[in-house]
């Protein structure tokens, strides 16, 4: 089964970290990615920019609508997602558990993919 | 015509282990359920005529499979029905995975095998983490209890519709997120193990609390006590290496057995200092003392251990007062260690006023108020109300009765603090020294 994997950071956790911290964070990334590529299970994923350089866009009635944001009050944003292809929810929690932020005061929020495109 | 007689509750009991079965072999609860329930109406209409078969568990399974194998062979006659009714074979995980192939291969074969190990999977499926709490209460009570959903809710004091609800969405989570049908192993196995004991411990509080709630009003409650304990034999019989496991069923037997002194013929709460001993199971007290002392060979200590070594010290003392207070007061420090909490310093602080004075007691319940916990808890102030009585600070006993009171939830407790209060003369007279 597919999951994504969605890593919500606090920016707050990562600029507390010294610059070597912060590295040795960064390599423990490329670590676990290296890892799943290697049992296979890596599908795809992203590290994303700030939810400041956001942009929503919406098509109602008058036509496309743009806005700035969105802005929810949170500490926790989304950072970056892996979408991974897994045996099971439990191994898609082992893998959660792996990602560096789940340590880092944030939370990793594991969603089955759903699958529409499935044909026989 | 004789008529033979189908078991009352065989249904219930036989559930979990046909619901384990066809679940390893459809991956699907809604597929397993529906099966199972065929399978018993087919019992219902042919066990009078035939009688009940010597294996009923073994007929149940082979039926209900038989019967969701049709199902499934219906489905794939329907067109653009393909899919949806390979997904039951091919998109779950399984274990053992069998190939889709081979499992409609076998239509012939008939003997169900029923192997523990699926009761068990069963029992880690539903509860497991990604299920909220409610949920796993509900799923396990349904699947490995055998409950109607109308039991269940009537069990919990909820609407039908929501309980209905709960178990739908608990079953949609499990089959989207693909939550496994699986042991747990290694280090896993222990995290996996509490969760089940926790379902478990949570039913039978519920059934415990009723007792108390009775009073409130007319009550019809499926006794949860007694699934609590089925639930805790079966999970001794399941696993038992676990030394947790044997705790919980200790602790439960220990509890059950001083179940029915906990209560006055008018279903006023009695609480452990006033209760008559001689109304204790001895029986079960025996039972459950023999249960403690065999986790407790088997380890390591845990907090079930604990607190069952704890109930078998109040169950074996004569009386209140000649309990083994020191004993107690060291087991509840380590309880403290291994389940930190402002509960266990609550209960700790009881047992220290028995042994140390109410004035020891008293300093311990004043640090966890200072603390800002329990202060919701009705029984922190009821505790304190006790000890201050104890020490003629009677004003102050009646101002902690009066917030206890406001507290309470259950009708028969504020009766009983009401009670309490009302007999502190202006000497301070307390008969009794500690609450339920």
């Amino acid at each position: 089964m597919k999951y994504m994997l969605l890593i919500f950071s606090n920016p707050e956790n990562w600029g507390a970290l010294s610059e070597v911290e912060t590295k040795g964070v960064m390599d423990e990334y490329w670590a676990f990615t290296q890892r799943i590529t290697e049992s296979g299970e890596f599908v795809s994923g992203e590290p994303l920019q700030g939810p400041d350089t956001a942009t929503v866009v919406r098509v109602r009635d008058a036509g496309r609508a743009i806005s700035d944001g969105p802005f929810i009050e949170s500490k926790e944003v989304l950072a970056g997602y892996y979408v991974v292809d897994c045996k099971s929810l439990d191994r898609a929690l082992e893998l959660a558990a792996q990602i560096p932020d789940a340590k880092l005061g944030g939370g990793i929020e594991v969603r089955p993919c759903a699958d529409m495109g499935r044909t026989s | 015509m004789e008529q033979p007689v189908v078991p009352e509750d065989l249904f219930r009991t036989e559930s979990g282990r046909v619901l384990g079965a066809l679940m390893r072999r459809f991956g699907d609860l809604d597929v397993a359920e529906d099966a199972y329930q065929d399978a018993c109406l087919a019992a219902v209409e042919t066990w009078p005529r035939d009688g009940v078969p010597t294996n009923p568990g073994a007929w149940l399974t082979t039926v209900a499979r038989n019967r969701a194998l049709d199902r499934v062979r219906r489905e794939l006659q329907r067109p653009g029905r393909e899919v949806q009714a390979l997904g039951l074979y091919a998109d779950r995980p399984v274990e053992p995975a069998g190939p889709a192939a081979d499992e409609l291969a076998d239509l012939g074969d008939t003997a169900a095998v029923l192997d523990d190990d699926d009761q068990l999977r069963l029992l880690f499926l539903c509860c497991h983490p990604a299920l909220a709490e409610q949920a796993q209460v509900a799923l396990t009570l349904r699947t490995v209890g055998g409950l109607t959903t109308t039991e269940i809710a009537r069990a919990f004091l909820v609407p039908e519709a929501t309980m209905a609800q709960r178990l739908v969405r608990a079953k949609r989570k499990i089959a989207l997120a693909g939550i496994p049908f699986r042991l747990p192993e290694g280090d896993e196995l222990a995290d996996r193990t509490a969760a089940v004991l926790h379902v478990v411990y949570l039913v039978f509080n519920e059934g415990y609390a009723a007792t108390e709630a009775a009073a409130d009003g007319p009550l019809v409650r499926t006794d949860l006590c007694e699934e609590a304990l089925r639930l805790s034999a079966l999970l001794r019989r399941l696993l038992p290496d676990d030394a947790e496991v044997g705790g919980l069923a200790a602790l439960l037997v220990l509890h059950d057995a001083r179940r029915a002194a906990r209560t006055d013929l008018a279903g006023h709460l009695v609480p452990l200092a006033e209760q008559d001993r001689s109304g204790w199971d001895g029986e079960r007290i025996h039972e459950g003392v023999a249960l403690v002392e065999q986790a407790l060979r088997i380890g390591p200590v845990g907090p079930y251990q604990i607190e069952a070594s704890i109930a078998a010290l109040h169950a074996e003392a004569p009386t209140y007062e000649t309990t083994d207070w020191p004993q107690i007061v060291v087991l509840y420090g380590l309880l403290e260690q291994a389940l930190p909490g402002p509960m266990v310093r609550l209960n700790r602080a009881v047992a220290v006023a028995m042994l140390d004075g109410p004035q020891a007691g008293l300093d311990l319940v004043d640090r966890i108020a200072a603390a800002g916990e329990l202060g919701g808890y009705h029984r922190l102030q009821a505790v304190r109300a006790h000890l201050l009585a104890d020490l003629g600070r009677t004003d102050e006993a009646g101002a902690a009765y009066d917030e206890a009171v406001r507290l309470a939830t259950s009708g028969p407790e504020r009766d009983y603090l009401r009670m309490r209060r009302d007999r502190l003369g202006p000497g301070g007279l307390n008969p009794g020294r500690k609450s339920p």
